[in-house]
């Protein structure tokens, strides 16, 4: 069995080193979810990261609001605030 | 996001100094500062006013000003820089304080993937009006990313339901993993490489090969929506 190139991009992303060790073989059916880079666009939407510069002024909640508009969706949150 | 936030931080702090300096003695002491330092969060702060111990990185001296100093600062998540430049005041005598701060740093999230609200604002409008979604997938990381330097598992499709109804991860579900240990948070991913959930490991990865059943991973956070793999364990009748 060999595994997703997709998975081993994950953590050369953040250069984090861990090998992979297989117990058991098995298949995935296309059928079901999508490749994690393939997804439609529209799936990408509710399954992503943006990595946002966010200017002086606005607060992040409000970034984050702004951001949960311009997409139309219902789920956006925010991670890390500088100085509360 | 917990998951992602708890992760080291860098930042460009400008510091001013209340007093002239000798550059070099500044050099020295801010070099002291590098290692375990004890910090009290300001008075105006998230956390509960409680000496803290916190570690430095690094910091480096960028540039100088007459009083101002442009510093990088590498730290461990929660140090306050304002607190930082205001004890660099005080070891040195005359005070000092925080003028302006930028993270540029967060555990995996760096100044260089970083997109403006123009930016993303232009790419939804080459989709929506003009078709073409390559702007939009330049921005929008795939959400897996967050676990880079997680322990990960990789499960048969047939686990991934139950999963995503809140199951324990049982040992036979398991295809893959990275080595981890007991209490480790560990991401589980499809052989597709979608992230399913976030949960803590309840034995050690050595463990697994000789595992034939058993709870390996309790999920702390479900990501996957439900019913998107084939439902395939046995309902109570």
């Amino acid at each position: 069995m060999e595994i997703y190139d997709f998975i081993y991009k994950i953590d050369s992303f953040c250069n984090y080193s861990n090998n992979w060790n297989i117990i058991q073989d098995s298949y995935t059916d296309e059928k079901y979810g999508y490749f994690a880079d393939k997804r439609p666009i529209e799936v990408l939407i509710k399954n992503s990261i943006i990595n946002a510069d966010k200017p002086p002024g606005p607060t992040s909640h409000e970034v984050a609001y702004w951001i949960k508009q311009m997409f139309k969706v219902s789920k956006a949150g925010h991670g890390g605030t500088l100085e509360p | 996001m917990s998951y992602i936030s708890s992760s080291g931080k860098e930042y460009v702090c400008l510091m001013q100094v209340h007093c002239d300096f000798n550059i070099d003695e500044l050099k020295q002491l801010i070099s002291k500062f590098i290692g375990i330092i004890y910090q009290k969060p300001p008075v105006r702060s998230s956390v509960k006013r409680r000496t803290r111990k916190k570690k430095i990185y690094d910091i480096e001296i960028l540039d100088t000003d007459k009083r101002f100093i442009l510093l990088r600062i590498s730290s461990d998540p929660g140090t306050y820089m304002r607190k930082l430049c205001h004890d660099i005041g005080v070891i040195l005598g005359c005070g000092a304080h925080m003028r302006e701060l930028r993270r540029i740093r967060s555990g995996i999230f760096t100044e260089k993937n970083l997109v403006t609200l123009q930016e993303i604002s232009e790419a939804l409008y080459m989709w929506k009006n003009c078709k073409d979604e390559s702007d939009l997938r330049k921005i929008l990381l795939p959400m897996e990313y967050a676990t880079c330097g997680m322990p990960k598992i990789l499960i048969d499709d047939n686990a991934v339901d139950a999963i995503s109804y809140g199951a324990m991860l049982t040992a036979p579900g398991i295809v893959a993993y990275q080595r981890f240990r007991v209490k480790d948070t560990v991401a589980i991913l499809t052989l597709k490489g979608e992230l399913v959930a976030i949960g803590e490991a309840d034995v050690d990865s050595q463990k697994l090969v000789d595992m034939k059943k058993g709870v390996v991973v309790k999920p702390k956070r479900v990501l996957m929506p439900r019913d998107i793999y084939p439902r395939s364990w046995k309902k109570h009748e």
